[in-house]
């Protein structure tokens, strides 16, 4: 797999009240195979940073490394998920939204529908591969979307908050999920977030953000073992570390944001 | 838009119901008619009208068999069919593709809506005359009339749907790799399909409704339009009123057997739109 | 890209293409291929709408035709909205009406026209009762599914606030199928508007826009017709435009509601 270099990079809204900064001098080195977490509230910027490492904004300033090469654009060595259900293609089955990237690169329909079902099978939707997307709940659905993402073999996974829309038990479940199949594929993720339980249950490495404008204000290093054990007294000291970096005084049990809501 | 929807919405009522109790649904649907006809005959026999200005069932029945065994009734029908599909076809291939230009490109959208807007408000019959003297008296006024008029619902909903392609989806496709062309095929036409079924549907109500006037106007020698305004002239109200059966009969068919079957091939399949 | 350039760009291409759409059509009047009686000049057509409200008598046409439209409107509603709401509230209603209405609605009004001639005769009472046929079904149908579409959970809230039948049906249904009755009347008025042009014209009864248009073709006179055909799209823009349009502003768009009523 491949590192991320983000150097300088700054981007300005232009919105009818004046000009915005959305994010500004953020600098980050993401290693080959590392699974980094972006946290911080709203308007942070961390879904702006996602999506110029994804190539749909175009950085005012500064440049992104994926591997040596610099970013200009989309492009299939990244695979992107979003929060949204409604990012899979309704017309087209689990099967068929999965092997999309493969028929854009031109792979035969055989080979694309094996990668497919093999990709359907790494998130446990084997059964459903025939379904349109209605027909599947809102977890299965994100599932489709990441097998979707990976189908076509990039080298880095972008996630924006894929789980945020989801209920409680279903996104613990789907964390565990992800965290298996990162295991299995190593693949660079960058994963936005604004849960800190689920930062700290899947990174490496948690970068703390804040607004206004938005820059990177801690990094944390998770170095607990895998699979990790949400109730343990060290998960919850990173957990506390983290609230504290983002503002929010430890000791009372008021802001709990570890059941992130499905607000962004 | 709401005239495709509420459609949709009777059938699911009568759907629903399918199953066990078949029988009663049937009953209960016929029983109006009964009603209604009922009510007919006795007006019909009482005489307050002369009996050629309101004829009974029966004579409305035996008229419609009679003129279907002698084929009058067929011929009328298949050359109303002839023009409504040719000029539907022409509102389809034109509607769908200026539709779809001013959805992808600005410069398209900023030129042609001007244009769609100045002339949708006027009611598409009024155009008549205008086509008539133009292209004189018979089959090509009336197509083309029917083209035209058709046209503006099927732009405007391709236009509208094309626009409501969710950003999300382009993005998707986009970081796998599908350019322009291949986007255009595999997201924008799917994604803004349930739009432009719409828009059709509506054209080709459109086009049946038109039709059937301009056929009155045109001076056609055949059409089911044609047919019952002839028949005004003889008094012939039981041709006059077969021939609004026909009308009724090939409008209520178009809807149920073209394009719920499309519908539900596509859209309604993909969850786009509830059935 | 600032969204006050595009706008400036939008309306200059769009003046640019009315403005080239109206010089060919010029072009072609002035060309001499054609006979000047069937492609009058712009000018002329001018003239003659200027003229023809000068001496009043488009306004005449017009009067009339707007006095067959509002009275098949206002007869539509009145029989549309009280036997859509009964359906959605009394399936018995219901079961009547709904196969009923499957089986009249997909019969264009036009069909009935000479049907209707024969029977009332030429004049205001056929042009009237075909503006009434046309409009009756949008209204009904739309004031129906209205009423079924009223959420549930407004009913129990207002329920459980202790508002008896009587002021559900007034403070809580009636308000919450409103964008649909809404959109209801806005269609059976443009149908309304579609079948007093064309009932006009074949129904010919010496008074009504769509009369003068089917008789200036008797004597050639396209002048006549196009500045009628203007008088036509702009009345019928008007309501669309500012009657509806701030009905829909006053009521639903203020509640944030209008989305419920999208097609």
């Amino acid at each position: 797999m491949v590192p991320i270099e983000i150097r300088d990079v700054s981007l300005i809204y232009d919105t009818p009240g004046g000009k915005v900064p959305g994010v500004k001098d953020v600098n980050l080195n993401i290693g080959a195979s590392e699974f980094v977490c972006i946290v911080g509230p709203s308007g942070c910027g961390k879904s702006t940073l996602l999506n110029i490492v994804a190539g749909f904004l175009e950085p005012a300033a500064g440049e992104i490394r994926i591997g040596g090469k610099k970013v200009d654009g989309h492009g299939m060595d990244r695979g992107v998920v979003f929060q949204d259900f409604a990012q899979l293609f309704p017309w087209r089955t689990a099967l068929g939204n999965v092997t999309f990237g493969l028929e854009m690169k031109g792979v035969p329909k055989d080979e694309r529908e094996r990668i497919a079902h093999e990709q359907l099978r790494l998130v446990k939707l084997d059964k459903f591969t025939g379904s349109y997307p209605h027909h599947l709940s809102g977890g299965m659905q994100q599932r489709v979307a990441i097998a979707r993402a990976l189908a076509y073999n990039p080298s880095v996974l972008l996630m924006d908050e894929p789980f945020a829309a989801l209920d409680a038990l279903t996104r613990d479940d789907m964390q565990r999920l992800l965290a298996e199949v990162w295991r299995e594929t190593r693949k660079t993720v960058i994963y936005v977030t604004h849960n800190v339980s689920e930062a700290v249950y899947l990174a490496d490495r948690v970068i703390v953000m804040t607004p206004h404008p938005g820059t990177v204000k801690a990094e944390i290093r998770i170095p607990l073992s895998r699979p990790r054990d949400p109730l343990s007294v060290e998960f919850l000291d990173f957990q506390k570390e983290l609230l504290r970096h983002l503002g929010h005084e430890t000791g009372t049990n008021e802001p709990t944001k570890t059941n992130g809501k499905a607000d962004a | 838009m709401q005239d495709a929807v509420t459609t949709i919405m009777v059938d699911r009522t009568l759907d629903r119901s399918q199953g066990g109790e078949r029988i009663r649904l049937i009953a209960r649907n016929v029983f109006p008619f009964v009603v209604v006809g009922g009510i007919w005959e006795i007006i019909a026999w009482s005489g307050i009208f002369p009996r050629r200005l309101f004829p009974t069932l029966e004579e409305v029945a035996a008229s419609f068999v009679q003129l279907t065994i002698t084929g009058i009734l067929p011929h009328h029908a298949i050359e109303t069919l002839i023009r409504l599909l040719t000029g539907f076809a022409l509102a389809g291939i034109f509607g769908v593709t200026i539709g779809v230009l001013m959805g992808r490109s600005r410069r398209a959208e900023d030129i042609f809506l001007p244009l769609v807007s100045i002339g949708a408000p006027i009611p598409g019959l009024a155009y008549a005359p205008l086509f008539l003297l133009w292209f004189g008296l018979g089959n090509i006024s009336a197509v083309l009339l029917v083209g035209f008029v058709s046209a503006f619902p099927i732009i405007f909903n391709s236009w509208t749907g094309v626009k409501a392609v969710k950003e999300i989806w382009v993005r998707s496709a986009q970081a796998m790799g599908a350019d322009d062309r291949r986007l255009f095929r595999h997201v924008i036409l799917p994604g803004a399909l349930p739009y432009i079924l719409t828009g059709l549907r509506l054209g080709l109500a459109q086009a049946w409704r038109i039709l059937v006037a301009v056929e009155m106007l045109a001076a056609v020698p055949w059409g089911l339009g044609w047919l019952i305004f002839g028949a005004r002239k003889f008094l012939n109200t039981d041709a006059m009123l077969a021939g609004i059966v026909v009308i009724a009969l090939i409008g209520l068919a178009l809807e149920k057997f073209v394009f719920q079957k499309i519908e539900n091939y596509t859209v309604v399949r993909w969850g786009m739109i509830s059935s | 890209m600032t969204e006050g350039g595009q706008r400036q760009r939008t309306l200059l291409r769009g003046t640019l293409s009315l403005l080239a759409a109206a010089a060919v059509y010029e072009a072609m009047a002035r060309s001499g291929y054609f006979a000047p009686a069937l492609l009058p000049t712009l000018p002329t057509v001018a003239r003659t709408l200027v003229a023809s409200v000068a001496d009043g008598s488009i306004i005449e046409h017009a009067a009339f035709t707007l006095y067959r439209v509002m009275f098949g409107f206002a007869l539509s509603v009145a029989v549309g909205l009280p036997l859509g709401i009964l359906m959605a509230r009394f399936s018995r209603v219901e079961h009547f009406f709904l196969p009923l209405v499957s089986a009249l609605m997909p019969i264009p009004s036009f069909a009935l026209v000479p049907l209707f001639m024969l029977w009332f005769g030429i004049g205001n009472l056929t042009t009237i009762l075909i503006v009434f046929y046309a409009a009756t079904f949008p209204m009904m149908f739309n004031t129906w599914s209205g009423v079924r579409s009223v959420n549930p959970l407004w009913l129990r809230a207002a329920g459980a606030m202790g508002a008896d039948e009587h002021k559900l049906f007034w403070k809580v249904i009636i308000p919450g199928a409103s964008p649909f009755i809404i959109t209801g009347m806005r269609q059976a008025f443009l149908r309304s508007w579609i079948a007093v042009v064309g009932a006009e014209m074949i129904a010919a009864s010496d008074w009504g826009l769509g009369w003068v248009i089917f008789d200036a073709k008797e004597f050639l006179n396209t002048d006549v017709m196009l500045a009628s055909l203007v008088v036509i799209g702009l009345i019928g823009f008007m309501f669309e435009r500012f009657i509806f349009g701030s009905l829909e502003r006053m009521t639903v768009l203020r509640w944030g509601m209008m989305r419920a009523a999208k097609g």
